[in-house]
């Protein structure tokens, strides 16, 4: 079933860079990466999709409804959002952020009740992370940051996941750990996860859908095995590259002289 | 067996801290209590504690002072009580607001001066001090549109398509507080000796107030203030996160920033019309409370500054009405206090709290 659909939808940053999508679906359990280099407009995407960022024309379509139709809180309901980078001022305990997903399910006045405690506590060990939860937010590594934004994400029991760049800073091993930990829910709990990323091994080892971004625009988006090919990486990256078959898996190596 | 008896002294241990934490606080929030009934017994004016005793005991029998009384009662029901309560709500005023500013504002160097507030309320009250003397209400009437005047310009500043970036309104803030102590410059230039005694003292801070009435005039809008806050103690918390995590977590940001906003206006320019620009109360008090914590989540930092806030103030008010053989402005200790111990406290941590 479609979580999320967008069709002719266009963003534009005053005059000069604009972003269009004209048509995306993603469904229950299915995982969408938006690759390309930087600056492309994949976080673009992403924000107009969690409407941060005002479409100017287009339509998206989250659950079968309208985004217009959703108010900021009903939104965050169904879509969990997981910012890029994160400097939070107070040293709140992890399980004081994980609890702050429940935020739209409360009311204005309301304080987290027992249940919104369980809720967070369940998260943290959906994400596999429950020794964390005492510890200091701001003292923890930068990998296992990323999964308390992901359990917070969880938190909000949405339909659908966003992440944008979830392995920007992270170390070989906690790049894979995070992308093991988002494919899993995603099967786990039929989200429909949108996320961006830098590197074109890992969205062929993590991705059901592929969307290639340039200059604003989605050239080409569908099942990793049609949409990457040596011709289009070369064509986004401008860079040339060889794909190389292992282990019955697809991997892109950048042709370098030396 | 021998696993749970093993198990045993780490979960007590872990109890047991629970415990003494839970001790802490309850302490903290009933700090308040004690020192307002030990404030009754300092002041200038000479009573015995005995006497000041028998004026409790008396007004617990009969309130509203039906029997003819004496000199002390009315030094001690009249003029201390009110005193040490509008100390009490005064202290709830500045440190709430310190603390939820600072929440929202993501930024542990915020109190009410940065929205201008302060400087605003300031003028309004040297305004009506220096041309309306002796108008009743007046002094309040300006420190609080003025205040709120300051609040709403910052804010408008700051307000561009429909958001308010916190640089912007930290910048707009300080815009605005430099206006209004220009125009506060000016009206000492021009105000005569005897009058601008009176601006200098009042901008000093002291809550040498008489009676009742300033007391019942502030203390419903100050603790309505307060209520607000409290009920969106939780949500400050998201809300320190920053606009747009706040607002993709499912935050109306706009909204409920400003409903932050208003209550610490509302607070703080009542508190400012009665008793001047009483400083670092705002700043020192919830720092405090999140070291003594050890914890930032507002859900306790909030009533824990109100009380702290409040003993603060009330301790540093006897202390004005009993060094000297004349009063000192209270204003003046909270500084001599309050400067030193954030200096010491931002030593001793390193100020490890915001990181």
């Amino acid at each position: 079933m479609e979580v999320i659909g967008i069709s002719g939808l266009r963003f534009s940053y005053g005059e000069g860079f604009s972003v269009r999508a004209d048509s995306l679906s993603v469904g229950e359990g299915e995982v969408l990466t938006l690759l390309g280099p930087n600056g492309s407009g994949k976080t673009t995407v992403l924000k107009c999709i969690n409407a941060l960022l005002k479409t100017s024309t287009g339509r998206i379509s989250i659950c079968g409804r309208d985004i217009s139709s959703y108010t900021r809180s009903t939104l965050s309901k169904v879509v969990g959002y997981v910012p890029q980078s994160h400097t939070p001022t107070f040293p709140f305990t992890v399980f004081d952020v994980v609890l702050m997903g429940r935020v739209s399910h409360l009311g204005l006045f309301q304080q987290p009740s027992r249940s919104d405690r369980l809720k967070a506590e369940e998260a943290l060990k959906t994400v596999g992370i429950s020794r964390l939860g005492d510890r200091i937010y701001t003292k923890i590594s930068g990998g296992e940051r990323q999964l308390v934004l992901i359990a917070r994400a969880i938190a909000q029991e949405p339909k659908l996941l966003l992440l944008d760049e979830p392995t920007a800073h992270l170390d070989f091993k906690n790049q894979i750990t995070t992308l093991s930990t988002i494919k899993r829910l995603s099967k786990e709990k039929g989200l429909a996860v949108m996320m961006s990323l830098h590197d074109p091994n890992h969205a062929l080892l993590y991705s059901d859908l592929i969307a290639l971004m340039r200059n604003g625009e989605i050239l080409i988006c569908g099942p990793p095995e049609d949409v990457v090919n040596d011709k289009t990486i070369e064509e986004i990256y401008n860079l040339p590259v060889d794909v190389v078959d292992h282990a019955g898996r697809q991997f892109i190596l950048p042709r370098v002289e030396n | 067996m021998i696993s749970s008896f093993f198990s045993l002294p780490t979960h007590y241990a872990w109890s047991l801290a629970m415990m003494r934490k839970k001790i802490l606080l309850f302490s903290v929030i009933l700090l308040p209590l004690p020192i307002f009934l030990a404030s009754l017994f300092v002041g200038v004016y000479p009573i015995e504690p005995i006497a000041v005793l028998g004026v409790l005991a008396r007004r617990l029998t009969d309130p509203f002072g039906q029997v003819p009384s004496d000199i002390f009662d009315v030094v001690v029901f009249n003029i201390r009580m009110p005193r040490v309560l509008l100390a009490l709500v005064g202290g709830i005023a500045l440190s709430v607001a310190g603390a939820s500013l600072q929440g929202v504002f993501r930024n542990p160097l915020v109190d009410s001066y940065i929205l201008g507030v302060s400087a605003g309320a300031g003028f309004g009250a040297a305004l009506a001090i220096a041309y309306l003397p002796g108008v009743p209400g007046s002094v309040q009437l300006f420190s609080f549109a003025m205040g709120f005047t300051a609040f709403f310009t910052t804010y408008a500043v700051a307000k561009t398509k429909g958001e308010t970036p916190v640089i912007s309104l930290v910048l707009s803030g300080v815009i605005v507080t430099a206006l209004f102590s220009a125009m506060l410059s000016i009206i000492k230039f021009f105000t005569e000796a005897e009058r601008l005694a009176g601006v200098v003292y009042w901008m000093m801070g002291s809550l040498a107030v008489t009676g009742w009435a300033p007391l019942l005039q502030t203390a419903p809008l100050i603790l309505a203030g307060f209520a607000l806050v409290f009920l969106m103690r939780w949500r400050i918390n998201v809300l320190s996160m920053g606009e747009e995590e706040a607002r993709a977590l499912g935050i109306n940001v706009e909204r409920d920033r400003f409903l932050v906003l208003f209550a610490a206006t509302l607070m703080v320019s009542t508190f400012v019309s009665v008793a001047g620009i009483i400083g670092w109360i705002g700043l020192v008090v919830p720092h405090t409370v999140r070291m003594l914590l050890g914890n930032p989540d507002n859900r306790q930092v909030i009533p824990v500054s109100a009380s702290l806030g409040a003993a603060f103030l009330m301790i540093a008010d006897d202390l004005a009405r009993s060094v000297a053989s004349f009063e000192l402005p209270v204003g003046v200790i909270t500084t001599l206090v309050g400067a030193p111990f954030f200096l010491y406290l931002l030593r001793m941590r390193g100020g490890s709290t915001w990181r």
